[in-house]
């Protein structure tokens, strides 16, 4: 009995302290820093483009953004399955070119791009051939019979402006203003031209020196998006730029800049119905990530042995593996110090990973919602007298119902943080839910609630741990931290005193 | 709230952790589970070693045995269909009377030749059974329940539990239904568990929801003069267990018949610790006595053993 518990603390205290040299190690001797670095925003902007094959070759050319001043391009992907892929140089910049000999039905495009702001920033300099090439404005594009309306309008503009810059921004209001004077009204009406090249032709015309640009706001994370016209003007040397509904904008605010000048943004042949749309999508990344020390990983055996010589994408399923031993660790510690009762020991884990995904405030809803409507439904299905599998395999079936339409239902109501249902495994919640209804029939109500009230309770604690920065920063950079969780867990497996719930149900033997 | 902890290891109470580590862990071989956690196995050994069980009628176990059961159930008035790995009392169909081909339950809801032959094919393909197995129908004999516990129980039977630690019995206690736990013996939801001198079968105390009791919410008859008959002849019983199945922490689970006196009803790998809970008793003292028996002894002077150990220290009053 003693000399397991003995062999038991030696086996842990061995591996922990293999964990905690190789720790030092890379520490002190080879440098890298224990604390999370500061972090960087990094932001990804995706293309999506889709259409429908008609049975015909299909070219695809999308415009490709230049390169824009304070935000540096990481990294650059397009993906297309069984399509050519090229980049082909314009005059007015690069271009994307997918191509295939038969296209038949809908199909997807992506091109994606992260970008990373720069702390630097370099003053541009204006680009001369824009102004070399500009010739008189003769208001040509607009129908003949506006074009009086138009100068009239600019006249009347040009009495209430001062400077190029608030010229730009009187138009821009007379343009989006809620009631607009009855010239704005025809010249909107009749022309066939959008109110970008409207007002672009009217600056011109006013002999400003004018661009139209297309692109997106990316300080917030959205989908579905369409590429937003803008309006700069050159005063001073300096190109301002202008919203075509909100007026001038803050240089700080940050635009991305995806297509300059005059080119269509999307061109396809042999196809049907195409469509673009964007989606942005910004979040923090430790600056270790973007930037990784090549020469110390390359000179050092144990670090060229790290899960930073792993892709990407594996490095990613990783970050989230890695925690999973300090969920176990939450665990652990509250079933065997605490005494909690989980439906389902690891079962926690699994749900607090969810959390992470989806937030944790819309995580619990979910989860007792999902639960919840599950133990009614399941109720049902136990009258019918299913057996185990079947019944399960029902229940999974109703998890997935039951999670597509509150995808479709909160989709509708604009809750988008609903939509992250997907991330519950399913699977796991059908059989939460199976072992829950059993309970409910054999012990109560009470029991449910006890176990299932434990089960969230520590899914929570484990998300708070798992969520947390210098935990993440920690398993990634030194994943040996896992060799000391497993020297805890191993003696905590060896603790034989009492557990805290135990010391309330006990309560009557000690008076 | 909280009980000191230090207070608590200093009256030898058993926690949870130390009872995976040390009792089950230690004692317990795992290879030997199945002997108790299948029925018909526990049964079968049971009948081999002469230990009292309910009689055996019959076992079925493949579907197209089913209409057998007509045979089986031939001239038989009262009788008890289980499965075999049922679990929580899962499944288990009582029948008190019968009148031709109807049959009655307890409560006296009556059930049909072709009610029951579903019950048992929904059985034998895992309905009840842990984990959905393919399972065993076993088909026992009605036990009469002895009148002595009737004022102690609500609608339900009690069930003797006795604690065998290398087949020394540890700790004894009985387990009455109430209301509150709606005739079942469990103690968690409301029954009351009656804490049993294990050396005279007497009653030392009682409790309900874990604190103290004195008469039975229900029927209100004092606990304190409650007494088992036969009690060592139970104790002789429940120490062979041990000898039949080597787990060194076990729990037996004995009924008494009207007829046959004490029967062996179930065995479990691991059980619980609310036994202390109605002893008011740390069970570890009691471990750390039986450490010091001598190894190899027979079931007979295993229990001469304790009773000459527990007798003296025990305080035979009733405690309030």
């Amino acid at each position: 009995m003693t000399s397991r518990k003995y062999h038991a603390i030696g086996v842990a205290a061995v591996i922990a302290f293999i964990g905690l040299f190789l720790l030092y190690y890379k520490v002190k001797i080879l440098g890298m820093p224990f604390m999370p670095d500061e972090t960087k925003t990094v932001y990804r902007i995706e293309a999506k483009i889709t259409f429908e094959g008609m049975n015909k070759p299909v070219h695809v050319s999308m415009a490709l953004p230049q390169e824009q001043v304070g935000l540096q391009v990481i990294s650059e992907e397009a993906s297309s399955s069984g399509y050519g892929f090229t980049k082909s140089k314009t005059l007015y910049g690069q271009r994307a070119e997918w191509a295939k000999r038969r296209v038949i039905g809908p199909q997807t495009l992506y091109y994606t791009l992260e970008l990373v702001e720069q702390e630097f920033v370099q003053k541009s300099e204006p680009e001369k051939k824009h102004q070399t090439r500009r010739k008189k404005e003769l208001l040509l594009d607009i129908p003949v019979e506006l074009q009086s309306a138009a100068k009239n309008l600019i006249k009347d503009i040009r009495w209430r402006s001062a400077d190029p810059h608030s010229f730009t921004a009187q138009m821009i209001r007379d343009f989006s203003d809620k009631d607009p004077s009855q010239a704005v009204k025809i010249l909107l009406a009749k022309s066939n031209i959008t109110k970008q090249d409207m007002i672009y032709h009217m600056l011109r015309y006013e002999g400003l020196t004018v661009r139209k640009i297309n692109g997106l706001y990316i300080d917030e994370s959205h989908r579905n998006l369409k590429l937003i016209p803008l309006i700069e003007v050159l005063h001073k040397k300096k190109w301002q730029r202008f919203d075509l509904e909100k007026g001038k904008i803050e240089k700080d605010t940050h635009f991305f800049v995806w297509r300059r000048g005059g080119e269509s943004i999307l061109d396809v042949t042999g196809a049907k119905n195409s469509k673009i749309t964007f989606s942005v999508n910004k979040r923090q990344v430790p600056s270790r990530y973007l930037i990784e020390n090549k020469n110390i990983i390359k000179n050092s055996a144990i670090l060229d042995f790290s899960l930073f010589t792993l892709p990407v994408s594996e490095q990613n399923a990783f970050r989230h593996m890695l925690l999973v031993p300090f969920g176990a660790l939450v665990v652990v510690f509250l079933r065997v110090f605490v005494g909690i009762r989980t439906s389902g020991t690891f079962m926690p884990i699994l749900i607090a990973m969810a959390f992470m995904e989806t937030s944790l405030i819309a995580g619990v809803v979910m989860f007792i919602l999902i639960v919840g409507i599950g133990l009614i439904i399941r109720n049902y299905l136990s009258m019918l007298n299913l057996l185990l599998v079947a019944r399960i395999s029902a229940v999974v079936i109703v998890v997935i119902a039951i999670m597509s339409f509150m995808s479709i239902l909160s989709f509708k109501l604009g809750i988008e943080e609903a939509m992250t249902i997907t991330f519950f495994p399913m699977i796991i919640l059908a059989w939460t839910i199976e072992r829950m209804s059993i309970l409910w029939e054999e012990e109560g109500a009470k029991e449910v609630f006890i176990q299932g009230g434990g089960s969230l309770f520590v899914a929570v604690c484990a998300y708070f741990v798992m969520s947390n920065t210098f935990i993440g920063h920690l398993t990634f950079n030194f994943p040996e931290v896992v060799l000391v969780l497993l020297g805890i867990i191993i003696l905590m497996g060896r603790y034989s005193g009492y557990r805290l719930t135990e010391l309330i149900r006990f309560k009557s033997l000690t008076e | 709230m909280f009980a000191n902890p230090f207070k608590l290891k200093k009256l030898g109470v058993l926690g949870m952790n130390r009872r995976n580590v040390y009792c089950i862990a230690e004692h317990n071989d795992r290879r030997k589970y199945p002997l108790v956690d299948n029925k018909l196995k526990t049964k079968i050994l049971a009948q081999e070693a002469n230990i009292a069980v309910p009689k055996l009628l019959g076992t079925l176990s493949l579907q197209s045995e089913v209409r057998k059961i007509e045979h089986i159930l031939k001239g038989l008035n009262g009788f008890v269909i289980k499965p075999a790995q049922g679990s929580g009392g899962k499944g288990i169909l009582v029948v008190t009377s019968r009148k031709d081909d109807l049959f009655f339950k307890p409560g006296g809801e009556s059930i049909s030749f072709r009610e029951i032959k579903q019950h048992i094919s929904n059985t034998l393909s895992g309905l009840y059974s842990l984990g959905g197995k393919v399972d065993v129908v076993m088909i026992e004999q009605l036990v009469e329940f002895d009148p002595i516990f009737d004022k102690y129980s609500f609608e339900g039977v009690p069930d003797i539990r006795i604690i065998l630690y290398k087949g020394f019995p540890a700790m004894a206690m009985l387990r009455c239904s109430t209301k509150a736990s709606d005739g079942k013996a469990n103690l968690h939801q409301g029954a009351v568990g009656v804490g049993i001198d294990i050396t005279t079968g007497k009653a030392l105390s009682a409790v309900q929801y874990n604190k103290p009791v004195i008469k039975h919410p229900d029927t209100g008859y004092d606990f304190s003069e409650l007494s088992i008959s036969h009690w060592k002849n139970m104790l002789e019983l429940s120490a062979r267990c041990y000898d039949m199945t080597k787990l060194g922490y076990l729990g037996v689970d004995i009924v008494i018949d009207q007829y046959l006196g004490p029967l062996i009803l179930e065995l479990n790998a691991r059980p619980g610790l609310a036994i202390q809970i109605a002893n008011q008793k740390g069970i570890l003292k009691r471990f750390e006595r039986i450490d010091t028996a001598p190894a190899y002894l027979t079931a007979y002077e295993r229990i001469d053993f304790i009773l000459e150990q527990f007798g003296k220290n025990i305080q035979l009053e009733f405690k309030l």
